[in-house]
């Protein structure tokens, strides 16, 4: 028996202000995820989420097999680190991450065997504690970009009125498609993930929200839960207009639910956990074998690239492997970008090692990077229709300029999440997301006086 | 791998096509129908006036800039724009030096003195207009011009305004004629249909919203249905009449000197339609809209102040919670 409500589609409840219409760029949505080679040697940093940093368990000299343990921390907040290849560790000390900083990591060199660690077996779950120490134990972060660590965000009291579940298939970034192939090459993983975080949760309704720029994984996707309608029927599916930043959380929340997440406030207080399809997809399979987050799926694309490609690489690989594996560029480089156009980081250099959170690498060559003129701001507003969060950019912009933190903090700067419409916008090509952050950080250091 | 250094920036790496010297040709091109209008219905001089203005903004703007030592900024088109709107606002009979005296005034005083593009409180163009009718009150209000459908007759009459003004409704021009300009007035204002044309194309190249002048021109339409006792034909006249249609298009709507949130927008149109309504019928002159606007640009911080809108998901009345705060201490 087919449930009726997994053949009939929602519609988004509520239309949200602002955002603004990238080019989608998607070239790489028909490309399978393919698996990329181990590669010599990986460098694992010691902090890949948000939270507190790992300290190292291994040593130089020691012999490690993947999946296991090298770097954790005893704060609730923080994921612990892997080896992701097999071999011996050469270096424990610092070494360059992607924002150019030194931060202490591990170089594990391989032995070209990928041999597993024989401590891995599939995680007895029996209570919600268990699935929330067994979620944490395999490192697991958001894999969407902002790499906050899922057990923390999972770990919502039973009794907090959190029932609704959201899994965030928008990706409304240009070029990447890895969550889309996600749903079409483990569509059952990621069903699976979804049934196992709700039983256990106990999540009353579950919210499978795609852009309706997927086409083919929204299919995969719903053929996939009409089949296994039969023993569940709260799984549902809701398409998204394709519009920049429709996977935000907030952003999405809203649009599908109709809830506002207050300024400071979590999802969970408006009973709603976001969480990435690719991460979900990832519970799926960890369930079953028991192995840690060690590698994971990126876009590597741009008009650089030779050959643009979804692909799955062990974590701690240097982007230069992983782009040599995509054929090298084919033009000189001008931009190199770790993760998507809209929030992504620009790299100085390509010998640093990918994260967990990243999702994609682009490299772009001089021609097709389009620099605007900066010139005065003409008022003309439309970074104010742009923002999703209510906020006038550009008087932001003026107090940041002024260090007025007061009125920076009044005008709700802090509700800023960096999307980037703003600056996407500007005709002037003011750089608006730097004023903002100009803004926060002019607000937390006059707190910091106080 | 690669020896040549790679390019770091903030994101987003990517950026829309608008830049300001789009933005400014799209106005250029909306402002076109309504010149070639002008010069049918004035002739030549309406060109000539035009041209004059265009290029004494222009080299106001890189003069002054010069002067100052900042960079010249005249690749923007913002001047062209100011000149070209200058113009509209002057009758096609004007003497040329009071043009260029006009474009000086527009591009120095009123917006280069205060810091340039973005900056100037008041619209430039209706500034000078201001400056020009009160400092040359008859050279500002001949307004002769040749009836293009009869080619001989030299009309020089009262501008449509004036006579509902003085009360001689039977001398009105038709309605049909008022919509296609066949009317007295300033050589950018009496076009209707052309001004229209081009607002239509703003809108559509989203250059401007469709807010301000509908909400403008409905609050005059409505004042003005009470005020003449529900005589829709007068209100025909005072819509089509005057500079509204190219005030509320494309004057009311310039960025820099009208309010930047949704709701200020809607207040600011309304009060100009307020005052517009207000002086053409209690006061001494028969024509409010540059009156109007530029005093209204002057509430657009306090508009915007007012009308900033609270921040996604936050609360509705923070006020109210920080005085019972403060009544609570």
């Amino acid at each position: 028996m087919v449930s009726e409500k997994l053949e009939g589609v929602l519609k988004p409840v509520a239309r949200g202000h602002g955002g603004v219409s990238v080019c989608h760029s998607k070239n790489t949505c028909s490309l399978e995820i393919v698996r990329m080679p181990a590669p010599e040697r990986v460098i694992l940093p010691m902090q890949q989420h948000i939270g507190s940093p790992c300290t190292p368990v291994v040593k130089v000299g020691d012999i490690v097999g993947v999946g296991q343990l090298i770097g954790d921390s005893d704060k609730f907040v923080s994921a612990p680190i892997h080896a992701t290849i097999s071999g011996k560790v050469t270096a424990v000390g610092p070494a360059k991450i992607a924002n150019g900083a030194m931060v202490p990591c591990v170089t594990i060199e391989s032995d070209g065997e990928m041999r597993l660690y024989e401590g891995l077996k599939p995680p007895k779950i029996d209570t919600r504690e268990d699935f929330i120490k067994a979620v944490r134990d395999s490192g697991l972060v958001g894999l969407g970009g902002a790499g906050f660590p899922t057990h923390v965000k999972l770990g919502f009291k039973p009794d907090s009125g959190v029932d609704t579940l959201i899994i965030n298939v928008a990706e409304c970034e240009p070029f990447i498609t890895v969550d889309h192939r996600e749903c079409i090459d483990n569509s059952w993983d990621v069903l699976s993930g979804v049934y196992t975080i709700k039983e256990i949760l106990g999540f009353k309704k579950v919210i499978i929200a795609i852009e309706d720029n997927k086409g083919d994984a929204f299919t995969a996707l719903q053929k996939i839960a009409n089949d296994s309608a039969d023993f569940d029927n709260s799984v549902e599916l809701m398409v998204l207009k394709s519009k920049y930043p429709q996977g935000a959380e907030k952003v999405l929340i809203n649009a599908v639910t109709g809830k506002k997440v207050p300024p400071g406030k979590l999802p969970s207080d408006v009973g709603v956990v976001v969480m990435n399809v690719a991460t979900v997809s990832f519970i799926g399979r960890y369930i079953k074998n028991g192995k840690p987050l060690v590698s994971r799926s990126l876009t590597v694309d741009g008009s650089a690239i030779s050959e643009p490609k979804n692909v799955r690489v062990p974590i701690g690989t240097p982007i230069s492997k992983i782009v040599e594996f995509c054929g090298g560029f084919k033009a000189d480089p001008y931009k190199v970008i770790s993760g998507g156009p809209m929030m992504g980081m620009a790299l100085a250099d390509v010998d640093v090692p990918l994260i967990k959170s990243n999702n994609s690498v682009l490299a772009f060559a001089q021609d097709s990077v389009k620099v605007k003129k900066e010139r005065d701001c003409i008022r003309c507003g439309r970074c104010v229709h742009a923002c999703t969060m209510n906020l006038i950019p550009t008087k932001i912009k003026d107090y940041a300029v002024l260090e007025d933190a007061k009125r920076l903090e009044e005008i709700g700067t802090m509700v800023c999440m960096e999307c980037g419409c703003c600056s996407f916008a500007c005709p002037s090509g003011i750089p608006l997301v730097q004023y903002m952050r100009l803004g926060k950080s002019i607000i937390r250091e006059a707190g910091e006086q106080k | 791998m690669n020896s040549k250094k790679l390019t770091v920036s903030v994101s987003p790496h990517i950026r829309s096509l608008d830049t300001t010297s789009g933005i400014m040709l799209d106005v250029i091109i909306a402002l076109i129908p309504a010149l070639i209008a002008s010069v049918y219905i004035f002739g030549i001089r309406a060109l000539l006036v035009t041209i004059v203005a265009v290029t004494s903004c222009v080299l106001a703007e890189s003069i002054s800039r010069k002067v100052m030592k900042r960079e010249d900024t005249i690749s923007d088109l913002s001047a062209v724009v100011t000149g070209i709107l200058l113009a509209y606002n002057l009758p096609s009979t004007i003497p040329l030096w009071m043009v260029i005296f006009g474009s000086v005034v527009a591009i120095v005083v009123v917006k280069q003195m205060f810091g340039g593009i973005g900056q100037n409180f008041v619209n430039p163009a209706l500034a000078a207009r201001i400056i020009l009718m009160s400092s040359f009150p008859g050279a500002m209000s001949g307004s002769a011009f040749t009836n293009p459908v009869v080619k001989d007759i030299t009309i020089t009459s009262a501008s449509p305004l004036a006579i509902i003004k003085n009360g001689e409704f039977d001398s009105l021009p038709t309605l049909k004629e008022m919509f296609f300009g066949l009317t007295s007035g300033c050589l950018g204002e009496v076009c209707a249909a052309a001004l229209i044309l081009g607002g239509v194309y703003l809108v559509i190249r989203k250059v401007i919203s469709p807010v301000i002048p509908v909400v403008y021109i409905s609050t005059v339409a409505l004042l003005m249905l009470i005020a003449f006792k529900g005589d829709i034909h007068m209100v025909a006249y005072e819509i089509l009449g005057g500079g509204l249609i190219l005030g509320a298009i494309f004057m009311a709507t310039d960025y820099t000197t009208t309010p930047i949130t949704f709701k200020g927008k809607i207040v600011f149109a309304i009060g100009c339609g307020l005052i517009t309504s207000v002086i053409r019928l209690f006061g001494s002159l028969p024509e409010g809209v540059s009156f109007s606007i530029i005093l209204m640009n002057i509430f657009v911080p306090h508009i915007e102040n007012l009308t900033t809108p609270k921040p996604f998901g936050a609360e509705k009345k923070p006020k109210n919670k920080e005085k019972e705060e403060v009544a609570k201490a």
